[in-house]
């Protein structure tokens, strides 16, 4: 759940708070020196050395052949993960809404897993299992099936990191549903195909939509899980986060700034994006 | 089953079929077992490979002690600043009502958006030699990049807010009717603060400095831009994992990932423990 | 209020402190990829002389990666004491570009142009070999896929470039069909890690390429390290003497106070010792004798040098790996 949706639920239901509890003057500070020196600050820097730049420099940047196969990579390999995610991810936060079996609690508990292991290990671990000789890319080799190395290792290294974001999103919503909906439609005839489509999804549909674009922009910006499993062939496995630090050992910092500031401005669209969905749901929920 | 929520119940008419229900068990379970469950297993079937002999040797090595040390000491500083700046946020955005509010919140959302490596260049574009403080840096003998410092501040900015979303959710949802009343009854702010509000706090406090402390502990791709790869000096316990792969020595890093691999599911469980407790009061 | 005091006095321990209160010095050595090995060794071995001569400890720090990524950390701030690359290029990049760090004269401040051992470049293959690969000629046949570093990071690379291209020379005749061989040969390749020993793990590990084209030192521990995959080493007939050069920087060792102990550190590797270390660790040591005694792991070879074929390596440089030279041309088109 990110913050602007929260915040402005409390605005409507308070009052203006200001000067009736000490310490706003010291919390602004603080919130705003700590916030400048380690976000604004570099960010700034990066936004002006971009600007700085020459425009035909900066295109060249992001529309050469590798830099153009990295976003597609990329974007495709965290689209099609956050897709992977949104489905499996629902039926994962359905049964664990709605069902009761032994290792229902270890379950709850691998979710978050994710994010709380570390992106190297995540890593090392992935590519042994997928690799040729690893537990899983053994079958898949006999069936001519490589995963490691391809784009498809790469996509299952992005499947692993957003994996608990459209669980937890789907989750409480999924919770919340008033079992006299669902009832009332059964009762009423409707088949429970029918009752899934026309009463639960619509009503999930907000959170997915939340924990998909969460996924996406996790996957896009994850540099540790995939490096090792990828194989880093330019214009075949080269993510973008690998091409920006290709670019700065290669002390080619416009190229490097170029993708970066790229990146940055896709990030924040998802940001919004997110947010943006979140209050929607807030306002529907509220409205209702 | 203590810990997991409550099972939402539905009345039989309105349920799906036996047969539906365990083949979405079955697809949910295949699923995380798949994607979760083999990797962790994996990490440390890998790292007994060779027998506990090489495993416990591989942990023992002076490289990884300071890597250990170097992780260990960079989390010391990184959790408690972005804590301080969490219940400071938490304090300003929850009790608060002004201009910029929400402007304020996305920033504060921001970080947690970003690629690491982005996060890693930002700072190399502000603290290289080439960067806009990197002369000042120079004359006055202060080394950030490829040192210690430089650490921090990556892992600082990568685990930014995540004690704050905690805690700022918390805060709004529990509203401040309380701090208001310990407050006519003449408690000063910084009593309000300790006495009140904290207590309130403990468990989301507890979850936000656990996941931050375990995020800090874990960071790579922030990390590996601003470290300089100085074996013994400035490489954290997944750098440390990379190089040991790096040198074929497969045994090694996987035994160096238990380590963080631990760390990972303490903090899962200390989670369920807190949301247990939590949900209780 | 006191415990506020003793908190942030904490931090800014955690923070600032960097051990420098030791007693013993402590070197920064910052080297190129696959000189990992090598290193740990000479490193021990160096302290326990040292201690012998002066009763002092030492503490030697290392860093490995691409040689000219890490040229470029030196320039960028990475305190390094002493610089072991892998070409002289990319020191006299840090001697141009580091403002003050290393005077210009660096070279002949050590024996052999400060080149303490050298090395070449050499193939390895598979089991067998099964597309029997055994020149340089072989590498641009379509279906053989060719493994080697990024020339623009790695300085294993572009030794390896112009082996290749010098030997295209000496066959083919002109700069225009060494132009075409060369573009034919990275045609091949594909995957540019960044350093040697990304490389190596590439081939050997990932099991990607049907050659690695690599030092003979890396060649060499490779076979040792993989030895259940059988794989085999190919010299080619003609290769180039590869001269990795080592320095002491100026400024950060008067800074530091640690100049002694490094100029120390630098003349062991010319010792009897540190040339055996080197021997052993499958770099060819500028002592005849020494290599006598390992002439059946180092056999002699047919070598040319930079300075024969390209005349120097500024002249190397700018026509080849410089921003839009030959390289760039060849392998990306546009970046």
């Amino acid at each position: 759940m990110t913050l602007a949706s929260s915040a402005r639920t409390r605005r409507r239901l308070t009052i203006r708070r200001r000067g009736m509890l000490p310490g706003f003057n010291l919390s602004l500070a603080i919130v705003t020196f700590y916030l400048s020196a380690l976000v604004l600050i570099p960010i700034a820097v990066l936004t002006w050395r971009a600007s700085a730049m020459p425009a035909a420099e900066l295109w060249a940047a992001v529309s050469g052949p590798r830099a153009r196969a990295a976003f597609a990579l990329s974007l495709g390999a965290a689209g099609t993960a956050a897709l992977v995610n949104a489905l499996f991810g629902f039926i994962v936060a359905w049964v664990l809404v709605r069902y009761e079996f032994p290792g229902r609690s270890l379950l709850d508990t691998l979710v978050d897993l994710p994010f709380a292991l570390p992106t190297a290990v995540a890593g090392i671990a992935l590519t042994a299992i997928w690799a040729e000789s690893g537990w899983v890319g053994r079958h898949l080799s006999a069936a001519g099936i490589q995963v490691a190395y391809t784009p498809i290792g790469v996509t299952v290294a992005l499947i692993f990191v957003g994996l608990p974001f459209v669980v937890r999103t789907v989750e409480p919503v999924l919770r919340e549903l008033d079992p006299v909906l669902e009832e009332a439609a059964a009762v009423l005839g409707a088949s429970r195909l029918r009752t899934f489509l026309q009463v639960i999804l619509p009503a999930t549909a907000p959170a997915l939509g939340t924990g998909f674009s969460l996924a996406f922009a996790r996957a896009l910006g994850e540099y540790g899980s995939v490096v090792f499993i990828s194989g880093n062939m330019p214009l075949r496995t080269e993510i973008v986060p690998l091409l920006i630090v290709t670019r700065l050992e290669q002390f080619d910092y416009a190229g490097a700034i170029g993708i970066a500031a790229v990146m940055l401005l896709v990030s924040f669209v998802l940001l919004l994006l997110g947010n943006l969905l979140q209050a929607q749901r807030r306002r529907r929920h509220e409205g209702a | 089953m203590t810990g997991a929520s409550p099972v939402h119940r539905l009345a039989p008419i309105a349920r799906e079929p036996l047969a539906v229900r365990l083949l979405l068990t079955a697809v949910a379970v295949a699923f995380i077992s798949l994607f979760v469950l083999l990797p962790l297993i994996m990490v440390f079937t890998c790292a007994l490979a060779d027998g506990a002999g090489p495993y416990w040797a591989a942990l023992q090595s002076p490289e990884t002690w300071s890597a250990i040390k170097l992780t260990l000491r960079v989390a010391a500083v990184v959790v408690p600043l972005n804590t301080l700046f969490g219940i400071a946020a938490a304090w300003l955005v929850a009790r608060y009502d002004f201009v910029g509010r929400s402007v304020l919140v996305t920033l504060i959302d921001l970080p947690f958006s970003v690629s690491p490596v982005i996060a890693g260049l930002l700072f190399v574009l502000l603290f290289g030699k080439s960067g806009l403080l990197g002369s000042w840096l120079s004359a006055h003998q202060i080394q950030i990049l490829f040192a210690v410092p430089g650490l921090m501040v990556a892992t600082a900015f990568v685990t930014f807010a995540m004690v704050a979303r905690e805690l700022i959710s918390v805060m709004e949802a529990q509203g401040p009717s309380e701090e208001e009343a310990a407050l006519t009854l003449g408690a000063s702010g910084w009593q309000v603060l300790r006495h009140v509000t904290l207590p309130k706090l403990r468990w989301s406090l507890l979850t936000g400095v656990i996941l931050c402390n375990a995020r800090a502990m874990g960071e790579f791709g922030a990390v590996s831009v601003v470290s300089g790869h100085i074996r013994g000096m400035t490489n954290t316990l997944p750098l440390h994992v990379e190089i040991l792969f790096n040198e074929y020595n497969f045994v090694g890093a996987f035994a160096v990932a238990t380590l963080l691999a631990l760390l990972g599911l303490v903090t899962l469980l200390v989670k369920r423990l807190v949301h247990a407790s939590g949900s209780r009061e | 209020m006191k415990t506020t005091q003793a908190l942030i006095l904490i931090l800014l321990t955690l923070i600032a402190a960097d051990g420098s209160a030791a007693a013993d010095p402590t070197l920064l050595n910052v080297s190129y990829d696959p000189t990992r090995e090598l290193y740990q060794e000479i490193n021990a071995a160096f302290a326990r002389v040292w201690r012998a001569k002066t009763q002092q400890g030492v503490v030697i720090n290392q860093s490995h990666g691409g040689s000219g990524k890490q040229a470029r950390a030196v320039i960028d701030g990475l305190e390094a004491d002493v610089v072991t690359l892998a070409l002289a290029y990319d020191i006299d990049a840090i001697a141009e570009k580091g403002k003050g760090l290393l005077g210009a004269g660096w070279r002949s401040r050590l024996p052999n142009g400060s080149t303490p051992y050298t090395s070449t470049i050499v193939f390895v293959v598979r089991r067998g070999n099964p597309q029997g690969v055994k020149d340089w000629d072989d590498l641009i046949r379509p279906g053989v896929v060719v493994i080697v570093p990024n020339p623009k990071t790695s300085g294993g690379a572009r030794w390896a470039y112009l082996a290749a291209y010098g030997h295209a020379l000496k066959t083919l005749g002109s700069e225009d069909k060494a132009r075409d061989f060369i573009t034919r040969l990275y045609k091949n390749v594909p995957v540019l890690d960044s350093g040697a020993r990304g490389s190596t793990t590439t081939f050997a590990q990932r099991r990607l390429g049907s050659v690695l084209v690599s030092w003979e030192n890396e060649a060499e521990l490779l076979r040792k390290e993989f030895a259940r995959d059988g794989l085999e080493i190919v010299r080619p007939k003609l290769s180039i003497l590869a001269e990795p050069p080592v320095a002491v920087i100026d400024a950060l060792v008067d800074k530091h106070g640690t100049r002694s102990v490094a100029q120390a550190y630098l003349e062991f590797l010319y010792s009897e010792e540190g040339q055996e270390i080197v021997a052993r660790h499958h770099y060819r040591p500028r002592s005849a004798a020494v290599l006598a005694r390992h002439a059946a792991e180092l056999p002699p070879l047919t070598l040319f040098t930079v300075d024969e074929l390209f005349g120097g390596w500024q002249k190397a440089h700018a026509r080849h790996f410089a921003d839009g030279a030959l390289f760039d041309q060849i392998y990306m088109g546009s970046r």
